[in-house]
């Protein structure tokens, strides 16, 4: 009953095309993270599925409806907002017992779902407090519980951590995941933040400027990201890409050069290129390791050193810069030279130059 | 250091020192002149000097007396009729004799009411004018502040929305506010005419000639209504943009966490406007109320308190006082007492809405 579908989906605001033609498929009980730069369309798409928009065009489906015009109220949806959204005159319990006091059930029931939802988010001591006595963590776990206690055939959370303080925000993400398996229900969860992306979703959406760029297991986008903007979103530090030109194409591999590469054979994962076309080399700053005789050759610009990685901004011949993570510390001093190389199996080469 | 501190503050007190001088002048000065003058016989032009006369003005303010008659008898013991009703004894006898009735002296009736045992109990008022003027004023207190709280909210609550041409009726509504209320009540005089009023026109072609003309103005049960009707059109623009600030405050996801949680327009309005206009509603009854207590121009434009007293008000009574009759101090006890009265409502009304932990 919660799978979800999004078939051609539109939205314009006016003569602006925010969402275009999106289809995604949610199966029932699937974790899913919408996940893109800011002003990519991800929180239009999940208020459009919530029903806080009008749909343009296209079909969206809860279960085996299609929603497209109904009110978010017979859409079985809660939903979890980036200010909370609880009600600052009303006590914790009753911002919990919210949807069922609208729903008029009587006073055992509301009781009885409300303390269960506060034991499962640990907040029974909680309950007679106002909003305004309570933390950020707190009011979001109030705003969780609102919509846990509706039991829901789908939870949206909108950016839910993003006014939580670094420390929080991993908390309250392994709460979110435990609650979702405690649950099994379908959730979908946007973000900008490709950490929380890539740790909470059985499913990421990749998004910019309305249009979807992937879809796939965090994994799966990970290794196999299918064009420059997924490459370089996920990951962190960014992956490194290069400028390069495609010399021929093999059965498992593309043969490139570049200025500053030589001749490297790079996996061309079912991607065909013909001779002489330019192209774009991209390589994870993790895969990159120190090489006296590596092509890679720069000065240090910047060392980063966080104990068991050191992260190192390589300011190459030309300008280009170059992120290498190395999974050691390492003292670099800015301006000493540095070569590094690296296994050509591991890397990407896009079709697209940036 | 020192010195130029000295120095800018002189400077301080002589750009504030215009704007001072007139508070201290026209407001500071007048109120304890008012409550100095309450206790003399002040004039604003006489040849006598002022006396103080203690609290005589404010005994002959609220003098109030309660007299229970028995109907007059005839020799067999019957009860004298006259047009079907109990005759008593004329008033005339208690209030006119200072000797035997000192309690009853020089006042007159405020009003009566028939009691058991063909007996009648009058209530005599050494000011009766007045104590009309306060029952009038409250009333019109009564009806105006919820009625025009009541409508601006609505108002606020229509024009809170993005539509294309919001802002033609947000102007409208606002109009009445920046005309004075001097103007807009000679206007209404038109409105209310008794012959040919715009009033009068429109229900008469409404009910097709069915109703008869009414002298709006002119009649004691309808004057002041009318001036009650018009005081609300013309004020309630004003706290509708109150209104509408405070609407505004109210986070757009509350709104949004109540649909999508399944909450109807009444329990939207219930659990999230409502709560959330909290401060407003109380900014809005306390002023909507002190401003109510003055009502003058109206009655001063429209009515001067007739017909028959039946739109005296407290303000239009403290001038008509204080300069139709040159009363100088009885129109200061009749401030201070307005004052007293304004004060501990708006006290109680602080007190009532107080923040509760």
């Amino acid at each position: 009953m919660g799978a979800i579908s999004l078939r051609g989906i539109n939205k314009r605001f006016g003569a602006t095309h925010v969402i275009k033609d999106v289809n995604i498929e949610i199966e029932q009980g699937e974790f899913c993270v919408f996940v893109g730069p800011s002003g990519c369309g991800k929180s239009t798409l999940l208020r459009l599925i919530a029903g806080l928009e009008d749909i343009t065009s296209g079909e969206l489906r809860i279960g085996d409806r299609v929603v497209n015009h109904l009110q978010p109220k017979e859409r079985a949806v809660a939903m979890v907002f980036q200010s909370y959204a609880i009600f600052p005159h009303m006590t914790v319990r009753e911002n919990i017992a919210f949807g069922l006091t609208i729903r008029r059930e009587s006073r055992a029931e509301i009781d009885r779902k409300v303390s269960e939802a506060a034991r499962m988010l640990r907040m029974e001591d909680l309950l007679d407090r106002r909003p305004s006595q309570l933390s950020g963590g707190q009011r979001q776990r109030v705003a969780i519980g609102r919509a846990v206690v509706r039991d829901p055939s789908v939870f949206l959370f909108d950016e839910p951590l993003s006014n939580l303080d670094a420390a929080l925000r991993m908390s309250t993400r392994q709460e979110i995941a435990a609650l979702h398996a405690q649950l099994k229900t379908t959730m979908i969860y946007v973000t900008h933040d490709q950490v929380e992306a890539m740790t909470l979703a059985d499913k990421i959406v990749v998004l910019k400027e309305g249009r979807v760029m992937q879809i796939g297991a965090p994994m799966d986008l990970y290794h196999n990201p299918a064009n420059l903007f997924v490459a370089g979103f996920l990951g962190a530090p960014s992956m490194n890409f290069l400028p390069v030109t495609v010399e021929a194409q093999g059965a498992r591999t593309v043969t490139v050069t570049g200025d500053m590469l030589g001749r490297t054979e790079v996996p061309h994962r079912g991607r065909s290129f013909a001779p002489g076309q330019p192209a774009t080399l991209g390589i994870r700053p993790q895969y990159l390791r120190p090489d006296d005789s590596g092509a890679l050759r720069g000065t240090v610009r910047v060392s980063e050193r966080l104990g068991t990685e050191t992260v190192v901004d390589v300011a190459l011949a030309q300008g280009t810069r170059l992120m290498a993570a190395l999974a050691e510390d390492v003292i670099l001093t800015p301006g000493a030279p540095v070569a590094f190389g690296f296994d050509g199996y591991k890397a990407h080469v896009f079709a697209e130059t940036p | 250091m020192a010195n130029s501190l000295t120095r800018q503050n002189r400077a301080g007190w002589l750009m504030a020192g215009p704007a001072f001088a007139l508070i201290v002048v026209f407001l500071i000065l007048p109120f304890f002149m008012a409550v100095a003058f309450s206790f003399t016989n002040q004039r604003l032009v006489s040849p006598n000097p002022t006396e103080f006369v203690g609290t005589r003005n404010y005994e002959r303010l609220f003098g109030i007396a309660t007299l229970t008659l028995e109907a007059e008898r005839d020799e067999t013991g019957a009860v004298v009729m006259r047009d079907g009703a109990p005759v008593y004894p004329r008033l005339r006898g208690f209030t006119r004799d200072q000797e035997r009735y000192p309690q009853y002296f020089r006042k007159r009736e405020w009003f009566s009411f028939e009691r058991a045992g063909n007996r009648r109990t009058y209530v005599l008022a050494s000011d009766v004018v007045f104590l009309k003027a306060v029952r009038n004023t409250v009333l019109f207190v009564l009806v105006v502040a919820p009625v025009q709280a009541g409508l601006a909210l609505g108002l606020a609550m229509l024009i809170n929305r993005r539509i294309a041409g919001i802002n033609v009726f947000r102007a409208i509504y606002f109009m009445p506010v920046v005309i004075s209320m001097v103007v807009v009540a000679m206007l209404w005089r038109f409105i209310y005419d008794g012959n040919d009023g715009i009033l009068n026109n429109l229900l008469g072609a409404m009910s097709f000639g069915a109703m008869p003309p009414v002298d709006w103005l002119g009649n004691p049960w309808t004057a002041l209504p009318a001036i009650m009707a018009m005081s609300i059109w013309q004020g309630v623009g004003f706290h509708m943009i109150i209104w509408l600030s405070g609407l505004q405050t109210i986070p757009a996801s509350l709104y949004e966490a109540a649909e999508i949680e399944g909450a109807s327009r009444w329990q939207t309005f219930r659990y999230v406007t409502w709560p959330g206009l909290r401060n407003t509603a109380i900014l809005i009854m306390i002023i909507i109320t002190m401003q109510a207590f003055t009502l003058y121009p109206q009655i001063a434009v429209m009515t001067q308190g007739g017909p028959l007293d039946s739109t005296q008000s407290v303000v239009f009574q403290m001038v008509e006082r204080g300069y139709g009759k040159q009363d100088i101090a009885g129109g200061s006890t009749i401030s201070v007492f307005l004052f007293l009265f304004v004060l501990s409502i708006s006290l109680l009304q602080g007190w009532l809405t107080r923040q509760r932990p």
